[in-house]
């Protein structure tokens, strides 16, 4: 069902509300005082969005503004997840220390158009579209992460990653040229049709989606595209940081698994895809070499990190091969183990990094050295938190992360990937290593005599609680997350 | 009451666990005894259960089942045979004791006492989970509190000791886990249920697989899957190559974590194998029965025995011959008759229980004199005797000595593993004589000889020593008197389980 431009206009309530939302704050800006305020105007923004994401799930499937836009229960379950991550950003926004220092009515301004970004990055149905909401996610989080006034990190950072971002969106924008040029349209659906006729220029399509590849990789930090990761995560205020790792991982998923089923693959049998019209090229072999080099490199890089902030970086580029993954066996079960896992790493990367932000609100510090004897000063339920995210990190039972490996092992062994199974299966015992080096500074070493008492923020802990509670409950009970990640599934399984 | 006997096992202790946690910390007392009275249901229960137990069927029994996860087939499903009861009582009964072995940690007591009930809720579990996924995680439970009570409250070398421990058995794991998803996936309809597994043990392909290498050893998916499972457990065993987090993780554990250790967590590698490898995946337990369980059984009492001679630490010297002793069992379950593998589990009880005895006995020696080193001593006997009689007691025990536990199981695992194999079983046979090198000669440097006048005035061994020793004891010279209070439970489950390989043996 293919939509004008005003039947659309009432599909369309979350974008509206948070767009709304957006121009609220900048009135709200100029006329209040107290900048608190706007915090939670934007908490009720995003949970008013999320309200009526929730009404539209379920509905028939569309097409919006003549097929720009999909409008499908995957769709939603992005933009719920999304709104999720600012809500918990905004609440760590509003505790935390570094972002006192900047001026908040644009920091909560951008922060929102950044999660409008990724709501069109999770729904384009049209490569123009797909680029678009790519940008604007892009220009917003070079703008957040070189906020931090007077800080040569976060100006480091913010101009490492516009150059390494302009780079790669010239990179897809030029594949993306080479498909017009092909397919003679830039719709999906017409790429698709375009492509199950063509049985020419292989290697031209091959060249263009390496191309467009690279510029979603870049989003999602995979290798060799990273480079970009640990500085920013480095450099950008903490609560930015949580955000990014985790929603700029989803949209990424999202706009991936958009691209390589509808646009390149077809649905055969019980749910089986096959990708088309590259008889002569391995798309299934790159994309596993791809996902093993990311795992690979993202934890052997991490072993030896110091910064608690640049180890969860490089552990973040792991999680992106761990994600993909589930792209690369090509069925419906594969994609229901990657919108798991997107779940279960937003609940336990934010977790980690409210801890970090916890850590730095107190010492002014993020290396490992600061949580010496953490447990011991005061501070332990933070660090028992801590240590229940990065034990789920790992993927250890009964924590959710282990049910988020459990599905993708599952389905990578269903597929019989089995290389790619062993080098996933290493890689989780390798990644223990830097983990528990985080948890062994904060229980086995007994603190310094400089190491203060650390106390949490107020603010903090009901998240904190919030969030381990659902580690520790998803890692037990998820048979109804699952259920809603294989409802979300629906489009695709048509 | 009766319908939920096993799981009133499993989750007594972590119910402990969480009144513990809401306990104030500065009640040291309160929690140790909150904690001692966690332990108590479990060992009640697990008497009834040895006294209603049913030792003619080879059935699973007092079973529950209830859907848990239906989208995947996953199950809450426990239940006990023959194998797993005797593992739970030994479970129950270490557990308790081990308790009051801990009663002189003073650090972090909160902490402890609540890792500790937390671990025994995941020991529990794992001897009666019957649903693949619920084995593994409680499998995968006992993982985080023992690495933190290995480095919390362990000795100098005590971060490297617990992150050893943690990344091989974890390397264990996930090649379980593997070997899991794939029988789950290999036939239809896909199930975690351990039972159902085992009926369809005849499916599983044995056909040799054209990937390389296992070409070039004729495997096929049923021994690639056995292998899988088989390094995981051997980890736990633990058998050579894989053995040397034990004696780190040993020596730098708190005397009441070695006991588990030793006493129960070992006893989940040899357990796994017969629970799983030997009935799920016969025809490759028989093909490679021979290399990786009994040669690597008679290198490991060979092997282990020797590295335990060349120790001057008591406890890395107990430490090395759970090695060399857990190398019978190997062996024994290899024989692929009754005598070879009732042999095996009734030592796998014995060795629990005796090397409980030897750690909590060098326990009490390290609190007084805070060293265990086994030149540092001398005539110690004259100074404690109560305590050097327990110690000869449990020594005796170890090395075989006929009347004590320790020989029976011997004697059944070296009768069954002769007529397979002649020259493994003398070789096993002169591993006996290693044990009685390095326990007589500890004996004689520690407890014989002149006393050593730095030790004259260490206070004999204390009534809450000699609580947690003294059950051991009874059941060191019980059942080396009379072994059948054992082997009757065990019988009909192994012999069954020998069944389903034999009929495979070529």
């Amino acid at each position: 069902m293919e939509l004008g431009n005003l039947a659309s206009i009432e599909l369309f309530h979350p974008e509206i509300v948070l767009a709304g939302t957006v121009i609220l704050l900048t009135v709200l800006d100029l006329v209040v005082a107290n900048k608190r305020i706007l915090a939670y105007v934007g908490l009720a923004g995003c949970v008013l969005a999320a309200d009526a994401a929730v009404d539209l799930y379920g509905a028939p499937s569309a097409l919006l503004f003549h097929g720009m836009v999909a409008l499908d229960n995957f769709s939603l379950f992005f933009k719920v997840l999304t709104l999720a991550a600012l809500v918990a950003a905004i609440w760590m926004s509003i505790g935390s220390g570094e972002v006192r220092q900047v001026h908040l009515g644009e920091y909560y301004i951008v922060l929102l158009t950044c999660g409008l970004g990724m709501f069109f990055m999770a729904s384009a149905n049209n490569l123009l579209m797909a680029y678009l909401g790519l940008e604007l996610v892009s220009l917003t989080s070079y703008i957040l992460t070189g906020m931090l006034p007077h800080d040569r990190r976060s100006a480091e950072a913010a101009l490492k990653y516009l150059i390494y971002g302009g780079v790669a969106s010239g990179a897809m924008i030029y594949g993306m040229s080479w498909v017009f040029g092909m397919a003679g349209s830039l719709d999906y659906a017409a790429i698709n049709a375009a492509m199950s006729q063509t049985d020419g220029n292989h290697t031209g399509l091959f060249i263009a989606f390496v191309f467009i590849l690279a510029g979603f990789g870049y989003k999602m930090a995979f290798a060799p595209f990273h480079m970009w990761s640990p500085d920013v995560y480095q450099g950008a205020p903490t609560p930015f940081t949580g955000f990014l790792s985790v929603a700029s991982n989803a949209a990424g998923a999202a706009i991936l698994i958009r691209f390589f089923y509808p646009a390149v693959s077809t649905l055969g049998q019980e749910g089986v895809w096959t990708f088309q019209a590259f008889p002569a090229i391995q798309w299934t072999d790159l994309l596993v070499a791809l996902s093993i080099v990311t795992t690979t490199w993202g934890n052997l890089s991490a072993l030896n990190q110091r910064n608690v902030k640049r180890l969860l970086a490089y552990s973040g580029i792991a999680h992106a091969g761990y994600v993909m993954m589930g792209l690369v066996v090509l069925n419906n079960d594969g994609l229901n183990a990657m919108l798991f896992y997107v779940v279960v790493y937003l609940i336990m990367n934010l977790g980690a990094f409210l801890v970090v932000m916890v850590m730095a609100n107190a010492t002014g510090r993020e290396d490992m050295d600061a949580y010496r004897g953490l447990a011991y000063r005061g501070a332990a339920f933070p660090a028992v938190c801590m240590a229940l995210f990065l034990f789920s990190l790992t993927g250890l039972p009964p924590l959710a992360g282990f049910i988020g490996k459990l599905l993708l092992f599952a389905a990578i062994i269903e597929g019989q990937f089995y290389v790619l199974a062993v080098a996933a299966l290493i890689n989780t015992v390798v990644s223990l290593y830097y983990y528990v080096r985080v948890v062994k500074t904060m229980f086995l070493e007994e603190p310094g005599p400089d190491d203060g008492p650390v106390a949490a923020t107020a603010s903090a802990t009901p998240l904190l609680g919030l969030l381990a509670v659902l580690t520790l409950v998803l890692g037990v009970y998820w048979g109804p997350l699952l259920d809603y990640t294989t409802a979300s599934l629906d489009f695709f399984m048509k | 009451m009766t319908d939920h006997v096993l799981s009133y096992m499993v989750f007594c202790p972590l119910v402990g666990m969480f009144v513990v946690l809401v306990l104030p910390r500065e009640r040291h007392e309160l929690i140790r005894w909150v904690s001692a009275l966690a332990t108590v249901p479990p060992l009640i229960l697990g008497v009834w259960l040895y006294a209603n137990f049913d030792t003619t069927t080879t059935a699973m029994q007092f079973v529950e089942r209830a859907a848990w996860i239906p989208a995947f087939n996953i199950e809450y499903f426990v239940g006990v045979d023959g194998l797993s009861v005797s593992m739970l009582l030994l479970t129950a009964l270490l557990s308790f004791l081990c308790i009051f072995a801990s009663w002189g940690i003073d650090k972090g007591v909160k902490g402890y006492f609540a890792l500790f009930l937390l671990l025994d809720t995941g020991m529990t579990g794992v001897f009666v989970a019957l649903d693949f996924v619920l084995f593994y995680v409680f499998w995968e439970v006992m993982l985080l509190p023992m690495y933190f009570l290995i480095g919390i409250w362990g000795g100098p070398r005590k971060e490297y000791a617990a992150i050893k421990f943690f990344l091989y058995t974890l390397l264990g794991s996930v090649l379980m886990l593997v070997a899991i998803l794939a029988l789950y996936f290999y036939t239809e309809p896909n199930t975690f249920d351990m039972t159902r597994l085992m009926d369809r043990s005849r499916l599983y392909s044995t056909a040799p697989l054209a990937m390389w290498p296992f070409n070039l050893w004729g495997w096929g998916f049923q021994h690639v899957v056995w292998m899988a499972l088989f390094v995981g457990f051997a980890i736990k065993i633990p058998a050579f190559p894989f053995h040397t987090w034990l004696p780190d993780a040993h020596v730098e554990a708190p005397t009441a974590i070695s006991v588990i250790l030793a006493g129960i967590l070992l006893k989940m590698g040899t357990y796994g194998i017969l629970r799983i490898n030997y009935p799920m995946l016969p025809a490759a337990t028989a093909d490679l029965a021979f290399y990786f369980l009994a040669a690597l059984g008679a290198w490991n009492i060979v092997y282990g025995g020797l590295c335990a001679m060349a120790q001057t630490d008591m406890k890395k010297l107990v430490a090395y011959s759970s090695v060399s002793h857990m190398g019978y069992v190997m062996l024994g379950m290899a024989a692929f008759n009754s005598q070879g593998i009732n042999g095996a589990v009734l030592q796998m009880f014995n060795h629990g229980t005796i090397t409980a005895m030897l750690f909590l006995l060098v326990g009490v020696i390290y609190d007084r004199a805070h060293h265990r080193e086994i030149n540092g001593f001398g005539g110690l006997a004259g100074i404690m005797p109560v305590y050097a009689g327990f110690t000869a007691l449990a020594f005796f025990a170890s090395m075989g000595l006929p009347g004590l536990s320790g020989f029976v199981s011997e004697v059944l695992i070296l009768l069954g593993a002769w007529p397979r194999y002649h020259v493994l079983t003398i070789v096993a046979a002169l591993g006996i004589v290693i044990t009685a090198g390095y326990m007589l000669w500890m004996m004689q440097r520690v407890y014989l000889g002149p006393p050593n006048e730095k030790y004259r005035s260490l206070p004999e061994i204390n009534g809450r020593e000699i609580f947690t020793l003294f059950p051991l004891g009874v059941i060191v010279v019980v059942v080396g008197v009379y072994p059948r209070v054992v082997l009757d439970l065990l019988q009909a489950s192994l012999d069954n389980i020998n069944l389903m390989v034999v009929t495979h043996l070529s």
